[in-house]
This record gives C-alpha cells, structure tokens and sequence, in this order.
C-alpha cells in the first residue's frame, strides 16, 4: 500500500502510527489551542461585523438625548447643529407591563412610532405580523424575546400603565430593534426577556397618554462621518438646557451597546490569553516527544547517515513527522474551532437579540493560527532536529553507554538510605533528568492553571451576585415613581398589602467633572443609616454616608482622575439644575456599574427641594408576595419594579448557561492537557525503561511492584505539580482579572477553595487515566523480547 | 535419544515432559521446540549447547517460568509450573530461580548494592548483598553504578543479583557473550563458584563448545529437540578453559 512512498517516507508513516497515541495526544492539544483561538477570533470578528452591519442597515443612533418636554419645532434646530447628518424625535418612557399569567409586574418602555412605517433612526426588523393601525390607539409592536419569553403572539393582549392609567393593548407585530440587542432594565446587570419588555406604539396615541401632543421627550441623532461627538453633544446639552436635558449621551453609554462591548472585550482577552497557554504546552509536549523519539532512534539516524542520507534528509524526515502531527492538529482545531464557534453564535443569539449572526472567521484568523501552531512546533522541536544534524553517524550506532547515575546528590543519597530500592529508583531517575521531570510538572501544573484561571471566574461571579443581592442591596423589590414624590409617599407604598418596611432613595441624572473629564451618571442618594440598600466597602463593612460630600466607586474615581478630598463639579440636570462643587467625601470599591452615592439629606439640600425620593427600597412579606405585586401594578404612581429574587435568579440562569458552557469546555481542553502531558510522559519512560522494567519483572518483581517504579515517579511529578498548578492558575486568574476591568464590571479575584480542589481532581483523574492507559501497556511488556535485546 | 544418562524423577530439581513451543498456525507455524524430556537433578551444573535458533533459550524460558509451552508440563520439585497462572509464576521467579542474561540488564540508577537489594528485599531467606558481592569477586566495587563497572563487572553484579535470594536454581543465557575470553572466564568462576558452594542448581546455556567442558551434564540441542545427554565425570576448572 505504501510502495509509492519513499523509504524514508514509509519509515514515517510506520513510526507515526507506532506512536499514534502520543501523536494524537499532542494534535489534540495544538487542537485546543487552534480551536480556542479560532473560537474566540472568530466569534469576536463575527460579532463586530454582525454588530456593524446590524447597526448600519438598521440605523443605530450616534447620540440620545433625552429631554423632560421639548416641542417639535425644535428639531429643525437639532438637525442644523454641525456635526449632524440627521435627527428625529420621539417620545419614549418608562411602564409597568402585566401579562396574563406573570405574578410580578414588569418593567418595561414604550416608544413612539412614527404615522408612516418604522424610524428611520433605530429602525427594526419586524419579525412577524404587522405595523400598528396609524388609526388604533391600542396597537402596538412588541420586543420578539419579550413576548416569546412569555408565549405572546401577534393578537394577544397585554396591559401597560401608561403614565397612571391603565391600558389594555393588542400586539400587532414582534421586533428585534438594534437598541435592544441586550435588552436589560436600566439598573439590572443580566438580561431577562421575561422581566424587561419593550413595546411601540403609534406617536399620537403614546403623545395623549403622555401628554406630549406636538412635543417630544428625547431626540436621537446620526452623526456625520468622523465627527467628534463630544463636541455635537456639549452642543446638544446647550440647546436643550431649558427643556430638562438630563444630558445627551452618544453609544459609550447606551446600555445594551455598552454590555455588548463588554463582551467583545471579554472575548478579545480570552483569545489573547488563552490559545497561546495552550500552544505552549503543545510546543513543549513536542519537545519532549520528539526529543526523546530522536535520543531512542540515535542508532537508525547514525545508519540513514552512514548510508548517504545527508544530514538535511535526516532531519527533514524528523520535521515531516512533527508537520504531519502539527498539521494533524490544525486540522483538529479548525473542525472543533467552527464547531465550537457555531455554538457559542447560537447562545450569544439567545441573549444578543440580532437577526443573524454567523460565526464565520476571516481567512487571516486561519493563517494566524497555522501559522502560530507551526511556530510553536518547530520552536518546541527546534533543539531535537539539532541533536540530529549534529549527531556523528559513527557516535550514533554505537549504543549510549548506560546512564551515569553516580553523580547524585550527597542529600539524597542521605534520604534516599531509608527507603526501598524502586524508591530509590525513582528517585535517581528524577534527579538525574531534573529538566524532564521539570517540563513534566510544569506541563501538568499548566494544566492545572488553565483550569483554575477558567473556571475562578464562577466563583468570581457567585461572589459578586451574593455581594449584590445579600450584602448591598437587601432590599426585596425596588420601586421606581413616575416622577421624584415627598417622602410621604413611602407611606402609600406601605400600605401596599405584604409591604413590611420601606426605605426612601432618590437618584438625580447629573454630569460629574473633573477638569477635562466629565460622565454622565445618577447620583443615588440614601439614608446615612440604610439598612436595605447599602454602600459597603470591600470587607463588606457598611460605609455610613458621610454628612457631606460625595461618595463615588473606585471605577468612577478612576475615570474622572478624582481622589478622596478633591472637588468635583456637580451639574445637575433635573428640578433648578444647580451647579455646584462638592467635595468627594470617600472612595469604595465596587465590582459592578459606575455608582455615586450621597446621604438623601444632604442631596436634597444641595437641591434646594422639599424632602423627596424617587422610590423605595422594600421588604415585602414572602407568603404575600402575590397581593404586593397585585396592588403594585394598579398604583398609578409606580414607573418601575425591580425584583430581586427574579433579578438573581436570572444572573444564575445566564451564568449558568454562557459561563458554565464555557468552563465546561475549559474543564474538558484542561483535562486533556493534563492527560497530553502526563500519558506522553509515562509512555515515553516505558519505552526508555521497557527493558529495566522487563529486568525486574524477570527478576520476581509483580507487575504492581514494576508499574510503581513508573507511575511512582509521575505520581510524585504530579503530587508536585498541584501547589505549582494553584499558583499558575492563581496568576492567570489576577491576569484575567486585569483584563476584565471594564466599566460594567469588575471581577474580583475569588477563588474558592473547591476550584482547586476540583482542578486539583481534574488533573489526578487525568494522571490516574494515563496511568491506567500505561499500566496496561506494563501489562503486555514482552518480556522475553525485550531481554533478548541489546540496548 | 540416549536415555541411559537420565537421571531418575525422584531426584530431579527441574524435569520436563514433551514440551512443545510453536509460533503462528497453520502452514507458517514455526515450531521452537519439538517434545522435549528432561530431567536436571539438584545441584548439577548443566550446559546446553546449540546453535543459535535451536530451541535453547525458549527452553530456559520456560523452565524459569518467563514463557508457557505450547504443550507438555513442566516440574520444579513437585509443584507443577505449567498449571501455574501469572502470579504464582511472577511468584515462583521471586522465590526460586535466578537468572543471568547476556546484557546484563542491571539498573542503572542503582548502584551494585542497590541492584543486589532490590531482590534481597523482596526474598524470603536472602544472603546479604554484601556477601552476595563478594562471592563474585567485587567485595570492593560495591558502591559503584553500572555506568562506572567494565562488562564483566557489571555481569558479575547481574551473577550476585541472580543468586542473593539463594535461588534453587540458576539460569544463565549466554553470560560471556557480550564479554571477551578473559572476562568471560571470570563471570564463569563466579557462576562455578556458586553451584559449588551453595549448591545451586544451574544451567547455562551457550554456543561456546569450549564452556561445556566445566559442565557436570552437557545437553546438545538443534531444531527444537534434545540430541544428545552427555556425562561428564570430570569437569574442570573455568580458568581451564580456552576459547
């Protein structure tokens, strides 16, 4: 069958299948690497295009400024400020949704539509049924995963309370609208298509239920092409100062783009981080592997010398094996790649809200990652292909004289007096090739890390969602008033039935600055002794609000190069809309958002308002839980419920889904890292030590006796490789943590103690497999054969 | 076959009957041995001799209980070795027998000691390894690894290693093979030295006529079968010998 080869080339073929285990072993982890890199490449281009396509044919906003009332007349203006390529109005507002069958209200918005199709701006895509009648002032366009999350079809109906009053709605017709690709309630940190809805409803029918007839609440822009935006949006808050701008933002901070974003960069460090550990250890595996096959062969590469195969033939039939076996991964990397890549498109869809995503990789993700395994492989078998152009054909096919062991060390020759002879063995054996066993623990202490820095992150984000739910924010339900009321009204709240202790915040949209920096952010303003909503510091210790001044995370303080003592301008954009400069009275770290707080009384003093809130905080009764959300969703005074239980729920079920999958894998690429190293490892000294270990078979040792002396010595390599594998995936987990520092979130670095046990377990199971793998192979040693064979 | 040099069963340390090893089947079995019968008795020293391919090794093989036959039984004392599974044979090496290879296969990370240790730690009556040396000679060399031993040297370990577990009987493969005449000459006073002093039963098998004359018993053997049973009354002195 192979007859049209070469000698040689059959020579590689036959040794390739002789060693297909280890061979395999390798592949699949230059696999990993080239399949993770291929993954997280491709799905980070995949979802940038995606995203810019989307963007572009739909028409997603360059700015958002949201007005308390302006008249349309104004947008004439809007649309001669420079800078701008075109501009639309639109009424859009906070309600409460209630769908047959939801206990709890939901939050949701509504938007106008325009009398002729969609907007031109933020267009969408209507995935079924049809616009609203312009004539009807019941229909309406529902967000598609809202009301698949709750099986509403075109026909169905649903109540909103639109400014007060109720309204019963027929849906026309589903979208996916660019503005809501992540759609999350303002405030929530995971999406939840069940519990945030978003509906659109002909502009004269939403303008009388809002009382905005020939008036609009927010404008959104296109901007020219390469215009600074900052400047249109300085320009824009001008403009619409006497109309209660809370202040113009462009896409930075336009929350479903921001969340996306977050999970571009995400993707972005783990295709930067990641492959390359894989590829590492594949390049060292070869290393080893060819190494050692190369030292084995010393006598076939002296004979191929001696009869005129020139050095180049030699060490190009080496080179050919290590590209057959390199190739052999790309391959594997690419099939898992676009697999795993398919998959990761098809649950991003499930939470990105685009009308197509593909996962497809430019070409030059492909190149990169040939090229990058064929770098590793022939850096990690650069010094193997050496040894064979160097070696001496006369040298090479005189055997190696046996191992020189008596250069041990005087400590170990005093330790090593205690124990048994195979003890010893192993124990020589280590110390003679210390580089060996180095590059065997450090492969499996790789491994180990690459679990540990993959999977911290559940740990990371349980820690967060505890911290959130059960030490800052305690309360049961937040609710959110149509407009900022007078304390008083927490009494109306408590009356609710099942509502059983309130507490008052207001947030207020400001603009911060600090010289030249300056964000958009609400202050939230809360009792100096809160018990439910609380600012807390990182050993999770309340902080009281100081009587003064500003409190602000150390994400905000960052991005405003502000520290604790400095004054920082406060320009209001709600009520008188003062200006004015406070001093900022602490600093405290915080894992998610941008948050300012203030004490409420100090807050409203500096508004120069009577005593008012814009919600409460609450501790609802559990067994009644069914009245409070029956009452909540008729007070007409409520524009918004948050619920905790659902909200951590929901932060569970994502987790769940998109990083459980993701460690997952990680668990499997890690697992057979470990199996890569250390299967390679043993069978590589079975076939070194094959006929020691026949000797001592001969001799009446039993197979368990024989098998100790190798598997012995990995299982200490290995025992070893655990603390080294805890502190490498330790400084990948801080890496990782470093690179996940965006404004949304940032990690802390938590790992519990079960991830290294796990990892930890991972890999012994991995070393015990192998082990296993060998033991069989110590089974089948032929001892006969073997002695019979000069060295 | 000359029967006449048999001894008797009752004596016999190792005794075969009709064994039998082929290889393959059908029309390329390949047969290594052809119904052999033999008797050693204890404490003989006994040299095969045969060209190689004669059957001479798989022999030893099986009478050290490394291989099965194919067919026949094979006794050691009275315990019947062919009825025995693989740990009752990994057994019966560890307790009972010793074996001496032409490439020494010593440990490399051990040192002469250690390698000597490694059996008498896994024996039931050992001598120690120490006295083991130096009944081959190396009382001196001890402490040494194979790496810093000469060819004979390491063999004369290998020898020491075989015979610490005072082994009831010794088997040896072409000992002088891989060692020139001189060498070769004392690795053999160390096995004679053995069979003398501890009564060892041993067999050595060679393609060397020339060792055969130290023999007590000398078997020749081609194609797999036993040719000829030879006595020898007198056998002399390795340092006698000359090849």
């Amino acid at each position: 069958m192979l007859e049209f080869l070469a000698p040689l080339d059959r020579k590689l073929l036959r040794d390739l299948w002789a060693i297909k285990g280890q061979a395999l072993a390798i592949a699949v982890v230059i696999g990993c690497g080239v399949g993770m890199y291929l993954m997280s490449k491709g799905m980070l281009a995949s979802l940038a295009d995606t995203r810019a396509a989307y963007y572009e044919r739909y028409r997603f906003a360059d700015i958002w400024a949201p007005v308390k009332r302006a008249p349309d007349a104004l947008l004439e203006q809007i649309t001669e400020l420079p800078g701008v390529r075109r501009a639309e109005t639109r009424i859009r507002a906070g309600v409460i949704l209630d769908v047959e069958g939801a206990a709890a209200p939901i939050t949701g918005e509504i938007q106008s539509l325009p009398a002729i199709r969609g907007p031109h701006i933020n267009d969408f895509v209507l995935r079924q049924g049809r616009y609203p009648d312009p004539l009807r002032e019941d229909e309406v366009l529902a967000l598609e995963a809202f009301a698949e999350a709750h099986q509403l079809e075109p026909g169905n109906h649903l109540y909103a309370i639109l400014n007060g009053t109720k309204k019963k709605l027929t849906i026309t017709g589903l979208v996916l609208s660019p503005e809501y690709v992540y759609a999350i309630s303002p405030g929530e940190i995971v999406p939840d298509k069940k519990r945030f809805g978003v509906l659109w409803m002909n502009l004269d029918a939403l303008a009388n239920a809002f009382d905005l007839d020939g008036a609009f609440n927010e404008a959104v822009l296109l901007a020219s092409p390469g215009e600074n935006t900052d400047a249109l949006l300085e320009q824009l808050d001008l403009l619409l100062k006497r109309y209660g701008a809370t202040s113009a933002y462009g896409r930075d901070q336009q929350i479903s783009d921001q969340f996306l974003t977050n999970e571009i960069q995400q993707l972005e460090t783990m295709g930067r981080l990641l492959p390359p550990i894989f590829l590492l250890v594949a390049a060292f595996l070869l290393n080893v592997v060819i190494g050692r096959l190369v030292d084995t062969e010393r006598e076939q590469i002296g004979l191929l010398k001696a009869f005129g195969y020139s050095n180049g033939a030699v060490a190009q039939h080496y080179l050919k094996m290590i590209g057959v076996i390199t190739l052999l991964g790309v391959v594997i990397g690419i099939v898992l790649g676009l697999w795993l890549g398919h998959g990761l498109a098809r649950m991003y869809m499930d939470y990105f809200k685009f009308p197509f995503l593909l996962f497809r990789a430019p070409p030059e993700v492909y190149l990169v990652g040939i090229g990058f395994s064929l770098v590793v492989a022939a850096v990690g078998t650069f010094g193997a292909v050496l040894r064979v152009l160097r070696l001496d054909p006369a040298v090479a096919m005189v055997p190696p004289p046996p191992p020189d062991y008596s250069r041990s060390a005087r400590w170990l020759e005093r330790m090593t007096r205690l124990i048994d002879q195979p003890s010893r063995m192993i124990l020589r054996h280590l110390y003679r090739w210390p580089r060996r066993a180095a590059m065997t623990t450090i492969g499996i202490a790789m491994s180990m890390g690459l679990l540990i820095g993959s999977s911290f992150s559940l740990d990371a984000m349980m820690y967060m969602v505890d911290v959130s739910f059960n030490v800052i924010d305690r309360q049961d339900v937040t609710v959110n008033f149509v407009e900022p009321r007078n304390v008083r009204a927490i009494q109306d709240v408590l009356h609710a039935p099942g509502a059983m202790h309130a507490e008052p915040f207001r947030a207020i949209p400001v603009v911060l600055r600090n010289g030249t920096n300056s964000r958009r952010e609400a202050i939230i303003g809360l009792q100096p002794n809160a018990e439910l909503s609380r600012v807390v510091d990182t050993e999770l210790r309340p902080v009281p609000l100081p009587g003064y001044g500003i409190v602000l995370s150390d994400k905000l303080a960052e991005l405003l190069d502000i520290r604790e003592g400095e004054l920082l301008r406060l320009e209001v954009r709600t009520g008188r809309r003062p200006e004015l400069d406070v001093e900022v009275s602490g600093i405290v770290k915080t894992y998610m958002g941008t948050a300012a707080y203030m004490d409420l009384e100090v807050m409203n003093r500096m508004l120069k308002d009577d005593i008012a809130i814009s919600g409460t905080y609450l501790l609802v009764d559990p067994d009644r839980t069914d009245e409070f959300y029956q009452a909540l969703k008729n007070t007409p005074v409520v524009a918004g419920v948050s619920l905790q239980e659902q909200a951590q729920d929901a932060f569970y079920d994502t987790l769940q889904e998109s990083l459980g999958t993701f460690v997952f894998f990680n668990t499997l690429f890690a697992g057979l890292i470990a199996l890569g190293v250390v299967y390679n490892s043993a069978r590589i000294s079975l076939s070194e030590r094959g006929r020691e270990l026949a000797s001592l078979r001969v001799l009446g040792l039993t197979r368990g006796e024989v098998s100790y002396i190798l598997l012995g010595e990995l299982a200490l390599l290995t025992l070893l490789a655990l603390p080294l594998g805890a502190l490498l995936g330790y400084l990948l987990a801080w890496t990782l943590v470093q690179s996940f520092n965006t404004e949304l979130f940032r990690i802390p670095l938590i790992i519990s103690p079960s991830t290294y046990g796990y990892a930890a377990l991972v890999v012994l199971l991995s070393a015990a497999a192998s082990g296993l793998l060998v033991h069989r192979r110590i089974q089948q040693l032929d001892l006969i054969a073997v002695l019979k064979t000069r060295e | 076959m000359n029967n006449e040099n048999q001894p008797t069963t009752s004596q016999a340390a190792i005794r075969a009957e009709g064994l039998t090893k082929t290889y393959g089947s059908g029309e390329s079995t390949v047969y290594a041995l052809r119904g052999v019968d033999l008797a050693v008795p204890h404490g003989e020293m006994v040299v095969l001799l045969g060209p190689s391919g004669s059957g001479k090794s798989t022999l030893l093989n099986i009478l050290g209980g490394l291989d099965s036959p194919t067919e026949g039984r094979v006794f050691f004392d009275k315990d019947e070795l062919t009825a025995f599974d693989d740990r009752h044979l990994t057994q019966f090496r560890r307790e009972y027998v010793g074996f001496v290879f032409q490439f020494y296969n010593l440990i490399p990370s051990l040192t002469a000691r250690e390698n000597v240790a490694l059996v008498t730690e896994i024996a039931h009556n050992p001598m120690t390894p120490e006295h083991a040396l130096e009944l081959v000679g190396l009382g001196k060399r001890m402490d040494h690894f194979p790496a810093q031993l000469s060819g004979g040297e390491q063999q004369r370990v290998a020898i020491a290693r075989a015979i610490a577990k005072q082994p009831r009987v010794l088997l040896c493969d072409e000992p002088t093979g891989a060692l020139d005449s001189k060498t070769g000459i004392v690795v053999l006073e160390a096995i004679a030295r053995v069979n003398r002093e501890l009564g060892t039963t041993t067999m050595v098998i060679t393609h060397n006529a020339a060792i055969a004359n130290m023999a007590d018993r000398i078997l020749s053997m081609a194609d797999g079968q036993i040719q000829n049973i030879e006595q020898n009354a007198h056998p002399c002195a390795p340092a006698e010998l000359t090849w």
